[in-house]
């Protein structure tokens, strides 16, 4: 039985194999998240994957997020991953411009990652390469806006049964 | 280790005689019993009336609940839930719909022979709920004339229950003319049903 | 495909059937559509399509305050809602850094063990119908109102419960509510080994789900699979062991495994996980009772500024009318920072991934939904099984559809 795994030595074991390429570490309540150049991250996974020290094996979560106000890297791709014989987490995040949203899809690795790419695809218009069967998941397919980007509002705009002024919406 | 059983030793006086359903109006005499024939139809349709679940969401589960023996629906004549919509008389739609869905309410609406009534049961099959989202119909009645709302986020039972024996009000005292009538032929009309 | 039939050019028999199943049909429990292709009986391929009710949580969720995402996990997994409460609650209570008392832990262990009950229960019987055993499923449906009644004591409502508040309960439990709990205790273990009987020996039961739609643990664990399909693969993959929360790390208890994570399997250990889940019941309203006193009294943890104070308190106290102010318009200091947090729900992993940037609305909350992960491993369980068996593998999973389309 060797020496659990802490952050640190994630840390150093991801450093070693990638030095600067990784950026931004740090520990928001004890889970240790970084990230990296899109264009990274099929490499840093497969490696988080393989490592026979590190063996995160099971993807938790796959989420993108909008930060309209980041000019050039809109979108954020996280993702959470999880080391069950070590039983710790870490959060690896890549960012992506929102004019070409174009991301390797991480769905051969991870059998889990498939559905919620598509959901990311459909939420965000995350574009993943290699995809097997990237199309919306959640909405209806003649759908031509990304629903969960900050610029469009919670409610329908074409509905008409609810007067905005009852709501006190005006 | 058997279940305890308990046994209703306590007798209870019947505080009305029961009656076997309200016999409609009519001239009685000497073996036989003379009515309106639409009275007679009325008591039989509101007495078996096929429900048909169409659960998406929350509601269902209290669906389950007034399925189950303790509410158990079956005791208003409608012992048999039908999944078939061409067997069925009452659409019970209960649950969120969103708008992907919508389509599917209104062609399971269309399978229906006439005449049938349609229960909207919960917040969000009558008005969307708390979900006023781009992706959840503000209510089925968008895409289906809609007979009796129940209220609530899930109702409970005993509120399905009120409900459904509102919509036996209706069936009971309906004309059986109703459906013919322009009044009937326009609404179908409004929401593009021919 | 058969490929020993050649049919001419033109023909208009097919050698497969096209068959759509749902999303309005009986056999599927909640609004999925699955097109499946057939080879006779025997299923070749399965294509599901999801997102038939899709509510837009996550958008809502953007703005809204934390205490009014509350009533929106209510509806995710709407079969053991107080599960998904507490699971938020515990999220808000790390980002904001709030220590429940101990009292509050067990009560919420209460909560959430019944909850995993109800699920279970709805579950397993849900199986038992799709294998033709209506009976359990009446029989039970019966029993659980005995839980929903305990809800009804703690919180006014039985389904989508919002029970709690960030930092505790809204109110203490009742004494007509331990006394249900405790009529709950008497009473289960028999009904549970009833509704065993039924099922765990039954001829028919074990010829209709030993085999079917099995998955190893690897690729069990490469779609994502956590909870109670995970743990009938062979992985004893647990939240509440692996990341102890509300207390959970002062109870003794097991998680059972299965080894082929077949039907059987999946039901087997739902069922052991109901027997645990009530010696924990027990165990915690054990815990619960040695507080006497004032002790007994707790039923929230003291943060003022995050816990909305009693109705009756804003009326009467200046204290109180202040903190509901604040907290009501949103005057609250917020942390900026993000969180995962995680909790057993029903069916598996639910986590929270929670961003703020000092607004009173989360910047971006994302709900990692078990079923949503694993439901696209159903195409790969049903291939090559026959079409009824589908039916059951489908029930088998526990597939919630608010918690799926989220």
């Amino acid at each position: 039985m060797n020496m659990a795994l802490t952050n640190e030595i994630i840390k150093t074991r991801l450093a070693d194999k990638f030095g600067d390429e990784l950026k931004g570490w740090e520990e928001p309540y004890g889970l240790l998240t970084f990230f990296s150049d899109k264009n990274l991250n099929l490499k840093v996974l497969q490696f988080l994957y393989d490592d026979p020290e590190l063996k995160f094996r099971f993807m938790t979560d796959l989420c993108a997020v909008h930060y309209p106000l980041n000019a050039g890297a809109e979108l954020a791709v996280v993702y959470h991953l999880h080391n069950l014989v070590d039983n710790i987490r870490i959060r690896y995040k890549i960012f992506t411009d929102i004019n070409k949203p174009d991301v390797f899809s991480a769905s051969a690795l991870y059998s889990a990652a498939n559905w919620m790419e598509r959901e990311t695809y459909d939420f965000y218009g995350v574009n993943f390469i290699g995809h097997p069967n990237l199309k919306r998941i959640l909405n209806v397919d003649e759908m031509d806006y990304f629903p969960l980007r900050k610029e469009y509002p919670l409610e329908d705009q074409m509905r008409t049964d609810k007067d905005d002024e009852m709501f006190g919406r005006t | 280790m058997p279940r305890p059983v308990q046994y209703n030793i306590h007798n209870k006086p019947l505080e009305i005689p029961i009656a076997v359903g309200d016999a409609p109006d009519g001239y009685t005499g000497v073996g036989f019993f003379a009515s309106k024939l639409s009275d007679v139809v009325g008591l039989a349709r509101k007495n078996s009336i096929w429900p048909l679940p169409f659960a998406t969401s929350c509601c269902g589960i209290e669906f389950m609940a007034l399925m189950g023996s303790h509410y158990d629906l079956a005791r208003f004549g409608s012992e048999r839930v039908s999944f078939s919509p061409r067997q069925c008389d009452l659409l019970m739609v209960m649950g969120t719909i969103a708008k992907k869905m919508a389509p599917i309410v209104k062609q399971v609406y269309l399978q229906m022979a006439e005449p049938r009534w349609v229960l909207a049961m919960g917040a969000c099959a009558s008005s969307g709920g708390i979900f006023d989202t781009y992706s959840v119909l503000q209510g089925i009645d968008q895409v289906i004339p809609v007979d009796v709302y129940v209220p609530g986020c899930p109702p409970r039972p005993e509120a399905v229950l009120d409900g459904f024996m509102k919509i036996q009000e209706l069936v009971g005292k309906e004309d059986l003319r109703r459906r013919d009538s322009d009044r009937y032929k326009d609404l179908m009309k409004s929401y593009g049903i021919q | 495909m058969s490929e020993h039939v050649t049919l001419p050019e033109g023909s208009l028999e097919k050698q497969t059937t096209t068959l759509n199943l749902g999303p309005t049909h009986p056999a599927t429990h909640g609004v999925f559509q699955n097109i499946i292709e057939l080879d006779g009986e025997r299923i070749v391929g399965a294509d599901q399509t999801v997102g038939y009710i899709h509510r837009a949580f996550e958008k809502i969720a953007e703005f809204r305050p934390l205490y009014q995402i509350t009533p929106l996990t209510d509806r995710l997994n709407y079969c053991s809602s107080p599960i998904n409460n507490m699971g938020w609650h515990i999220t808000c209570e790390r980002l904001l850094g709030v220590k429940t008392p101990k009292r509050v832990d067990y009560l919420r262990i209460i909560v959430m063990e019944l909850a995993r009950i109800s699920d279970h229960l709805i579950c397993n019987s849900i199986v038992g119908v799709d294998s033709g055993a209506y009976t359990g499923f009446l029989y039970v449906m019966q029993y659980r109102e005995l839980i929903y009644e305990i809800y009804e004591e703690v919180c006014g409502s039985r389904l989508t419960t919002n029970i709690g508040r960030i930092g505790g309960f809204e109110r203490n439990f009742t004494d007509v509510a331990f006394q249900k709990l405790e009529k709950f205790i008497k009473e289960w273990p028999a009904v549970l080994e009833e509704f065993n009987n039924l099922f765990v020996r039954n001829r028919i039961f074990m010829d209709r789900t030993i085999g079917v739609g099995p998955i190893s643990a690897e690729r069990a664990l490469n779609y994502g699979f956590t909870g109670p399909n995970l743990r009938a693969a062979g992985v004893d993959y647990d939240v509440r062991v692996h990341t102890p929360y509300s207390s959970y790390e002062d109870f003794d208890f097991t998680i059972p495994i299965g080894n082929t994570g077949d039907c059987s399997d999946r039901f087997l250990v739902r069922d052991q996980e109901m027997w645990q889940s009530l010696h924990l019941i027990k165990e915690a309203y054990k815990k619960v009772q040695e507080f006497k006193g004032s002790e007994a009294d707790v039923f929230h943890a003291d943060v003022p500024a995050y816990y909305l104070p009693d109705k009756k308190d804003v009326y009467t106290k200046m204290e109180a009318l202040i903190y509901h102010f604040k907290i009501i318009m949103g005057e609250i200091e917020m942390p900026s920072g993000e969180i995962y947090s995680a909790v057993e729900g029903a069916n598996g992993e639910l986590g929270f991934y929670l961003i703020t940037n000092g607004g009173r609305a989360p910047y971006r909350l994302h709900f990692r939904r078990p079923c949503f992960i694993y439901y696209q491993a159903y195409s790969e369980l049903t291939k090559g099984g026959m079409l009824s068996d589908a039916i059951i593998t489908m029930s088998s999973l526990n597939l919630i559809a608010g918690e799926l389309d989220a």
